[in-house]
């Protein structure tokens, strides 16, 4: 009962994060949805790995154990996104990829 | 009761993430994602996992914390607006048709998980004795699945390299820039003298209690990562230049030991990262002690970043 | 005896969740960054402390019981770190 909760929960993660990711023009904003997704996914992983308990372990050990393989590749995964995202910035001036977004302005803040 | 308490968790975490996505400032969505990790990790106890909650705990809402929080910080200091900008109504009302059509479905998929629940742990418990290790994730990171741990080491080496591959040309093998006071009778040096000698102590007993208890080599490898970065921070060590080859000698040992062990495997016990009987042990031993500083070098190379120029402030 | 226990348990939590709470009405409803962070070490040294005094007489073991008490200790020394750098910060920002 409560392993399903956490599964209402992910789900809403999952939905949360997709949508920052489609809607925010800004790269920041898309690694922090990045991050949601991805914790939604893992939580969605516990859920099953907490049905899987059984013979007085408290999860299926297995999708746990690839859980904590899962959350230190997202953060390399971060690592490399953010470092791609400081390069664009000290290259073009702007962070933000979309065309007509009112946060493009160059280092003085001038709209560019 | 614990139905009550899980669900204020899960309200908690929802409305953090959602203050995420919605916050005009970009650095009070780093602080809410902050938050929304540790809550996380309570989230993880909560399903019986507790060697994912100290990872969680560790690289999801420290590391990842830290290192976006040094992305806004840098992006701040050069000047730029991190406000919050505003989508047309046609995207919003798309972005919202996807979101809820995937969460609908996920939800549905979770709802009709097949009962009874499918589980390894029978076959986990029938093969831990052999291991001689008492913490089953730790036989199956290292035992069972060890291929997928070695396959992790390399990817974050990948990544790593990626992350150097972005300096310029003209810097390449440089000292990378790390944010640091210099002055050494900063409460910043003070800390960073005597945290660190606590910070190894507790890693290393994490390592070792990680054969039989919660824990493990890469929540001890988190902790060596913050205290080398609390020192370089503090301005006390410079940090290193990636061209050094000492450097990258010790950031390849850790998987150069685990494929070497794994090809004795293939030869002594007929294949790739099988352990003979009573040597298992002794070489997940190994192994753990062999991958510490590698992962440890890696995440905080990783969290600082590529050499970049002094003209970029 | 374990009755006894129990009640002290409950007790000190609650106690504690009661400097949490006040730090947390303080954090939101202060005007500036120093009072804050005044408002905050009241969370983290009473609030934190009377948690881990409520949760001693549950641990069977001394080591539980040590671990509990450097995490507090760990706790308050860091918070006491980082406050100083806040104000610091928030002290060289204010002054033109």
């Amino acid at each position: 009962m409560n392993a399903t909760l956490f599964g209402l929960c992910a789900a809403a993660l999952v939905g949360i994060g997709l949508y920052g990711l489609i809607v925010n023009p800004q790269p920041l904003r898309k690694i922090l949805s990045f991050n949601l997704i991805g914790n939604g996914v893992f939580l969605v992983c516990a859920v099953i790995a907490r049905k899987g308990a059984a013979l007085g372990m408290a999860g299926d050990p297995v999708p746990q154990a690839l859980l904590i393989t899962a959350i230190v590749v997202a953060f390399s995964a971060s690592a490399l996104a953010v470092a791609l995202l400081l390069r664009l910035f000290e290259v073009s001036g702007t962070t933000s990829l979309d065309e007509d977004s009112p946060a493009r302005t160059d280092r003085d803040g001038q709209p560019s | 009761m614990s139905v009550v308490l899980d669900l204020a968790l899960i309200l908690v975490i929802l409305a953090l993430a959602l203050w995420v996505m919605l916050a005009r400032e970009t650095f009070v969505a780093v602080t809410s994602f902050i938050a929304y990790g540790l809550l996380l990790t309570l989230a993880w106890v909560r399903l019986g996992a507790v060697d994912v909650a100290m990872t969680e705990a560790a690289i999801g809402a420290g590391l990842t914390g830290a290192l976006l929080i040094g992305a806004a910080a840098r992006l701040r200091k050069s000047g730029y607006t991190l406000r919050r900008a505003q989508a047309s109504l046609p995207r919003r009302i798309l972005a919202m048709a996807v979101s809820v059509a995937v969460s609908a479905v996920l939800a549905a998929c979770l709802l009709w998980l097949p009962e009874p629940p499918s589980t390894l742990v029978p076959e986990v418990a029938a093969a831990i004795p052999v291991t001689g290790v008492g913490n089953p994730i730790t036989a199956v990171l290292l035992a069972f699945r060890a291929m997928d741990t070695l396959l992790e080491a390399i990817v974050l080496l990948f990544a790593l390299i990626g992350v150097w591959s972005l300096a310029p040309n003209e810097l390449w093998g440089t000292r990378p820039d790390v944010p640091h006071h210099a002055d050494p009778q900063d409460v910043l040096a003070y800390v960073a003298r005597v945290l660190p000698p606590i910070g190894i102590v507790v890693a290393v007993y994490i390592l070792w209690v990680g054969a039989d208890h919660p824990g493990g080599k890469f929540q001890a490898a988190t902790i060596l990562a913050a205290m080398w970065l609390l020192v370089m921070m503090a301005g006390l060590v410079k940090a290193p230049p990636i061209g050094r080859r000492a450097l990258r000698a010790w950031l390849v040992a850790g998987p150069l030991v685990f494929v070497a062990i794994g090809v004795y495997g293939a030869v002594s016990a007929g294949a790739f990262l099988a352990y003979p009987e009573a040597w298992a042990k002794p070489l997940i031993v190994v192994i753990e002690v062999a991958l510490l500083p590698s992962l440890a070098i890696t995440l905080a190379l990783l969290l600082i970043g590529a050499p970049r120029g002094a003209s970029t402030t | 005896m374990s009755l006894f226990l129990d009640a002290v348990t409950v007790v000190a939590v609650l106690l504690g969740m009661f400097f949490f709470l006040a730090g947390t009405v303080g954090l939101l409803r202060f005007p500036d960054s120093l009072t804050r962070l005044h408002a905050l070490t009241k969370a983290d040294n009473l609030g934190l402390g009377f948690v881990v005094i409520g949760l001693l007489p549950q641990t069977h073991s001394l080591l539980a019981a040590a671990k509990l008490v450097l995490i507090w200790g760990l706790v308050m020394w860091a918070s006491a770190a980082v406050s100083q750098l806040i104000a610091r910060s928030v002290r060289e920002e204010s002054e033109p």
